[in-house]
């Protein structure tokens, strides 16, 4: 699963994460600049399109456009919504412009590999160290994105333990001892950690 | 300190496996998930540092682009959508989720339903709304009126959170460090 990186090469890949993020910021900025009417909506469409034709010619259009799946339930509500209160205008801009958006920090995503990302947040949230350690933060990440396969396995097996038994579905009542096995597998963890000189 | 940094990550996992149980959608776009209910949890189990600091590291990873918000999607790109609020608010409604459970008396399931309610639906509609306000260029009574539909399902998790925080209190009662 994990992590939306591209296995697909672009030369994206090896621009450095920083300009990338505030050239994203950037363009978020100026999409939302301009007061719905025509000009919105022709630069929401342009970065759409140039956003299209990028992922196009880094040959990954197919799963970026699949990215845009969430989305589709406001593409829907939105075009009810506008329908009734006749506003078409305001609802193409603001439709275009959720589209490009997203486009184009998928884009921005999709061409960063998740280490650099981290590097790069670690970096910006310096100044906050006295609050809020780095050594500790990058180490929650990582025991983090660890914990989400072995929860997901554990579930896994308690539920394959509940159909073994019992014809009904089992609901939210595996939640708890998902709960206490994590916890315990979170102390186990903690020692290991402590055993080999802690995390400070 | 590494029991903490290991409960705090334990959390922001659970927050994203309880994203990956299969969902409904009663709001479009705006999908009913188990994830709030980690929140919760986050709040009435770890307290208000600590669930706080597991809500922010889940909100973090997910803008960092791992695809564990409900519904399997990630990255930055969720700022620009409905969904900011409930991105932004979830670090604070567990933090207020947690203060409830320091502050109020007697057996668990009670302040822990209590908390939930405060921090978990009303902080978290405090902060969802108004993105999704923004997000959907509605007004704020409309997108108040949107989010009704969350409401029973809300409650619903809230009693579940409560009914697991009190099972884990008899199991574990050190691992409740709300009320440590």
């Amino acid at each position: 699963m994990l992590s939306l990186t591209s296995p697909i090469p672009t030369p994206a890949h090896h621009w450095p994460a920083g300009p990338k993020l505030l050239a994203l910021t950037a363009l978020t900025f100026v999409l939302f600049l301009p007061p719905p009417g025509w000009p919105a909506l022709l630069l929401g469409l342009a970065t759409l399109a140039a956003a299209a034709l990028v992922a196009r010619q880094w040959r990954f259009f197919g799963s970026w456009a699949q990215l845009f799946r969430p989305l589709l339930p406001f593409l829907v509500l939105l075009v009810i919504w506008h329908a009734i209160t006749e506003t078409p205008m305001q609802g193409a801009v603001v439709l275009t412009r959720m589209f490009a958006a997203v486009g184009a920090a998928n884009l921005m995503t999709m061409t960063t590999r998740l280490a650099d990302l981290q590097a790069l947040m670690l970096w910006v949230l310096r100044p906050l160290a006295p609050i809020l350690p780095t050594k500790p933060l990058s180490l929650a990440i990582a025991l983090m994105i660890r914990f989400i396969p072995v929860m997901a396995d554990r579930a896994a097996q308690l539920s394959a333990a509940w159909y073994a038994r019992s014809p009904r579905r089992p609901h939210a009542r595996l939640i708890a001892p998902l709960m206490l096995s994590a916890l315990d597998d979170a102390d186990h963890v903690a020692e290991a950690l402590r055993a080999r000189g802690g995390v400070m | 300190m590494d029991r903490n940094l290991t409960h705090v990550a334990l959390f922001a996992a659970l927050i994203a496996a309880l994203g990956l149980i299969p969902r409904f959608e009663l709001v479009p776009g705006i999908g009913i998930t188990a994830q709030s209910m980690g929140v919760m949890l986050c709040g009435t189990i770890l307290g208000a540092r600590l669930g706080g600091l597991a809500a922010g590291l889940f909100v973090l990873v997910t803008l960092l682009g791992l695809p564990i918000w409900s519904g399997g999607v990630g990255g930055v790109a969720l700022l620009a959508t409905a969904k900011v609020g409930f991105i932004l608010g979830f670090p604070v409604a567990a933090f207020i989720t947690g203060l409830i459970m320091h502050r109020l008396p007697g057996p668990i399931f009670f302040p822990a339903f209590f908390a939930s309610i405060i921090g978990g639906m009303g902080v978290l509609y405090a902060f969802g709304i108004p993105g999704m306000a923004w997000g959907l260029n509605k007004s704020l009574a409309e997108a108040a009126t949107i989010s009704l539909g969350f409401l029973p399902g809300d409650l619903v998790k809230a009693t579940l959170a409560a009914v697991i925080t009190a099972t884990i209190a008899k199991a574990r009662p050190a691992a409740v460090l709300s009320r440590g």
